[in-house]
């Protein structure tokens, strides 16, 4: 009855009960928490402007970024992965999203940041359609917790524009 | 001497009822095992309701040995969605982040490029040669949450299946030996 296995059985089973109702926890706990973001994209230079051989418009901008996503932290966060993704419309396709800038955010006190860069990652069309083309930069974040589920929302920039020209 | 018999047969129905128990009890946690499972994959939508991370492509985000929970529906996918995807020509599936998503006017077809966080490159070079996107089909599931460390234990039963056989030899030795 009160083996040896019996007890460390018993233990074991309890340890793990704990263990998961604490992770559970710390998982609701993180939608208590409402984060107020702030971002301001703009685009600083179009750097160059052409069509592919294959007949793919390819465009380079130079970013400048600035973000406050520390009220996204709560005590279970791991990380903040953000990304700048450039959103438009074509007759082909409903939607495109081409992400141009990404990082990763390790605490909170580098979540008030500023960054000036060109595009990380190619911004290639589906066809050749970015010519005086309107699009969104729109800001992602993606919460990845300690433990639990992960949250994502976004910021939507609406406005800016593509040349007529190659360049 | 006909109580000794007596004695024995019941000694004997005794043994071939607990032996019984045992069996049934043993059926009953390997289908409840079963159910919850299938169960799973019925509310998730995917084949793979559970995966571990094996490599470290998405790190620190997902660490080696995590377990992330999957879900699919019928959604479209759009881009920062971290999903499950096979390629063709390999068995293991890989769990990388959607960098890019153009979606069709008519058919609402989509054309995805995925890539791993802590990747330099994205996944072009891991999708057979030629092939320029992920379609729908490939995609088997999106991460929705992760639970660190749980994922060691079928990490390291892979990898040394000698400590498998060990577990399992243990266990079963313990269900015919206990007398609860």
């Amino acid at each position: 009855m009160h083996s040896f296995g019996y007890r460390a059985n018993a233990v074991v089973t309890f340890a793990v009960t704990i263990l998961a109702v604490m992770c559970s926890l710390a998982s609701l706990s993180d939608n208590f928490n409402v984060p107020t973001p702030t971002a301001d994209v703009k685009v600083l230079n179009i750097n160059w402007f052409q069509k592919q051989p294959n007949g793919n418009d390819e465009v380079s901008l130079t970013l400048n970024a600035s973000a406050d996503l520390s009220s996204m932290f709560t005590w279970n966060t791991k990380q903040v992965f953000v990304f700048v993704a450039a959103e438009y419309e074509t007759p082909q396709n409903a939607l495109n999203q081409v992400s141009l800038w990404d990082g990763i955010i390790p605490s909170k006190e580098h979540a008030k940041f500023w960054i000036h860069t060109t595009n990380k990652y190619r911004f290639i069309d589906q066809g050749s359609n970015l010519r005086g083309k309107d699009f969104n930069l729109t800001l992602h974040w993606h919460v990845m917790p300690k433990t639990g589920k992960m949250f994502a929302d976004k910021i939507v920039m609406t406005g800016y524009h593509l040349p007529e020209e190659y360049r | 001497m006909g109580w000794i018999g007596g004695n024995l047969e019941s000694i004997r129905s005794l043994q071939t009822k607990q032996a019984l128990t045992q069996a049934v009890n043993l059926g009953l946690v390997v289908t409840s095992a079963l159910i919850l499972w299938r169960g799973l994959m019925c509310v998730t939508g995917t084949e793979s309701p559970v995966v571990v991370v094996l490599s470290g492509s998405m790190e620190p985000g997902f660490q080696r040995g995590d377990i992330l929970f999957l879900h699919m529906n019928q959604d479209p996918i759009r881009a920062g969605e971290i999903v499950v995807f096979n390629v063709d020509g390999k068995d293991i599936p890989i769990v990388h982040r959607v960098i890019e998503v153009h979606e069709r006017q008519d058919t609402g077809e989509v054309d995805v490029l995925t890539k791993g966080d802590n990747n330099e490159e994205d996944d072009r070079l891991l999708y057979p040669y030629g092939q320029l996107w992920l379609q729908k089909h490939h995609i088997t599931g999106r991460a929705i949450g992760v639970l660190p460390y749980v994922g060691w234990v079928t990490i390291i039963m892979n990898e040394k299946p000698v400590i498998k056989y060990l577990i399992i030899g243990a266990l079963g030795l313990m269900i015919m030996t206990s007398k609860e």
